[in-house]
């Protein structure tokens, strides 16, 4: 442990915080502006070139407010909430891989770098523990203040975390299932080593008999990404994902024509800030995670031959980032684009519609991968 | 599958609509071309020899629903007269903070002394600024219209001199034999508005109309054009 080493794990604190306030920065300004351009507006256009600094000026606004504290509130859990809503989202966000490690000689040591918070051998259960802890913030802000509206977002809130966190699991389960079984080391619940598995090409992993060899040629330009085999679960994680995190159409939690601003109505100023940096962060989360399960995560052309050094190191982050934006558009398409379910509609979907279908993928996945690891029962 | 069906429908219309046509004005920088009827800020008329149209008799003020007008009548002085009346509006306060720009003020005014203007940038810091007098509402003798603020960049003083197209619209009783009569007098600056462009005897509508109800078809367009007093009594013909 040497200076530098120091200096390199405070920058990767420091690091932890400012990326995803940048890219909570640029997510606003991105869904303000499609949103304008979806209904034919403009959007934010007067804090610098194109508005984009439209979100640090909402920012500072909010941080210089008054912070309106209601008289019925129990103020402990109250003023705990917006960082209970903060955590979950900055620690998910530490586990997301963000592309490959590289090493640099500095201080007479070579030293290895990784575009990763901390490579948890665990991090998908992580992401999930963490995903669940988040609906505490909803719940705890709801009940605190001491309001009926906040209350009944804050019901909301647990009713749907709870029966779109089975869906949303059931799916990652089939994935992970799915890469058990393209390695030889087993299992993994790192993110890192599923995006190690999904690199290559499909013609690595399929083999055909001989008549359809020429089929091998096609599938060697595929990209070997989970999104593939595992379209249902994809689509089941994005329908999950998008109503953990409260998104339209399923923001029923802060269903602004029935409930006021849901669970975050009695906050205001920085506590609202926390909050609402709380949901983009989760939001990017769940997009950068869709993107390491089903996307292939930095995984893309290197261009190692012709590129200089230097790019070629970030230019796994290029497409980590570069897909990552693509799913948060589809998020943000969505939202100006559908209509909000009704409450009933809403569990209708979870428990009758998703689940079963999560749950019959998952046997589905498992019948498939245990023929192909250990053959026909009969045979 | 139809429901999916309709989700993709959805999104498709959200897509298109990226590079479709913007609808945002960008305000201050450019200004929306007003709709020839528009509503805005009250300006008192005067005659083109200086006179004030106002001639103090509080119709307008009966007839304001929202009771923001306020009119004071004064007898005329008789070696100087204001108006051409024997009586002129001595006092003419509109609060603006309660004024409905209803326009009824003007369909009230039997000399067309107050009409509505274009302009609508009326903000004020304090309450007493959006009570209008006479010194703001009144034109100059050579037609210029007052403004409060007249060195803000938003005070368009073309936009006070465009009349409503209310009173330039319709002739008595809104009937159209009088479409094309001016039956408005001068104004100071301005002369005799003309009528308002849709209401001219080349009126689309006109030709679909059928016979019976096309007044202007059976009248030879060669004839000059009657007198007001003369096509009076048409009212009578028409049953």
């Amino acid at each position: 442990m040497d200076f530098w080493d120091v200096l390199f794990v405070a920058a990767r604190v420091v690091l932890a915080f400012v990326i995803p306030l940048v890219a909570v920065i640029f997510l606003v300004w991105g869904e303000r502006k499609i949103n304008a351009d979806m209904t034919n507006r403009i959007g934010p256009n007067r804090a610098g070139p194109w508005g984009i600094l439209q979100t640090v000026a909402d920012g500072l606004k909010l941080f210089f407010k008054e912070q309106v504290t209601p008289r019925k509130v129990e103020f402990l859990l109250y003023a705990a909430a917006p960082i209970l809503a903060l955590i979950p989202a900055f620690m998910t966000f530490l586990v997301i891989p963000w592309g490959e490690g590289f090493t640099w000689e500095i201080g007479g040591k070579v030293r290895e770098f990784a575009f990763v918070g901390a490579d948890l051998n665990i991090g998908v259960l992580f992401f999930l523990a963490m995903s669940s802890v988040a609906v505490y913030a909803i719940v705890l802000a709801g009940w605190s203040s001491g309001s009926k509206y906040p209350l009944l977002g804050g019901i909301r809130g647990t009713a749907q975390a709870i029966s779109y966190e089975a869906a949303m699991g059931l799916a990652i389960v089939a994935v992970i299932l799915f890469a058990s079984t393209t390695s030889t080391d087993g299992g993994t619940l790192s993110f890192v080593e599923l995006v190690e598995r999904q690199r290559g090409t499909w013609d690595e992993v399929v083999s055909l008999p001989g008549g359809l060899s020429w089929f091998e040629n096609v599938l060697g330009l595929i990209p070997r990404w989970n999104i593939l085999p595992q379209f249902i679960a994809f689509v089941i994680f994005m329908i999950a994902a998008v109503a953990e995190t409260n998104r339209a159409p399923f923001d029923l939690v802060e269903a602004e024509q029935e409930l006021v601003g849901g669970f975050h109505t009695e906050y205001s100023g920085f506590r609202f800030a926390m909050f609402f940096l709380a949901e983009y962060t989760n939001m990017f989360n769940m997009s950068a995670i869709a993107v390491v399960l089903f996307f292939g995560g930095w995984d893309g052309p290197t261009f190692d031959q012709w590129l200089p050094g230097i790019i070629v190191t970030f230019l796994p982050l290029f497409w980590f980032l570069l897909k990552t934006a693509a799913v948060l558009f589809v998020y943000i398409w969505i939202r100006a684009t559908w209509p909000r379910l009704r409450y009933d509609q809403l569990m209708n979907l979870g428990w009758k519609r998703l689940i079963p279908a999560a749950l019959v993928w998952l046997i589905a996945s498992t019948v498939v991968v245990s023929v192909r690891q250990f053959g026909w029962p009969w045979a | 599958m139809g429901i999916l069906n309709d989700f993709a429908k959805g999104l498709k219309v959200t897509l298109r609509q990226i590079w479709g046509e913007r609808v945002t004005a960008e305000y201050p920088k450019d200004m929306r071309e007003k709709p020839q009827r528009f509503h805005g800020r009250h300006v008192l008329n005067r005659y083109p020899d200086g006179m004030e149209k106002c001639i103090g008799c509080e119709l307008c003020a009966g007839a304001c629903p929202a009771h923001c007008i306020y009119v004071r009548g004064s007898d005329n002085p008789v070696e100087a007269p204001v108006s051409p009346g024997e009586r002129f509006g001595f006092v003419y306060e509109i609060n603006m903070l309660r004024c409905i720009f209803c326009a009824l003020c003007v369909e009230a005014c039997p000399t067309e002394a107050i009409t509505m203007t274009h302009l609508f940038e009326m903000s004020t810091t304090n309450r007493e600024d959006a009570i209008y007098t006479k010194s703001e509402l009144l034109i100059e003798v050579d037609g210029t219209p007052n403004h409060m603020f007249p060195d803000d960049p938003l005070a368009d003083m073309d936009e006070l001199r465009k009349a409503d197209g209310w009173m330039r619209a319709v002739a008595p009783g809104g009937r159209a034999a009088y479409e094309g009569e001016t039956p408005w007098s001068e104004s100071a600056g301005v002369g005799v508005r003309p009528a308002e462009p849709a209401q001219e005897p080349t009126r689309p509508l006109i030709a679909v109309l059928p016979d019976f109800l096309n007044v202007r078809s059976q009248e030879d367009p060669g004839e000059p054009e009657a007198s007001i007093a003369e096509k009076a009594p048409m009212q009578e013909e028409e049953e």
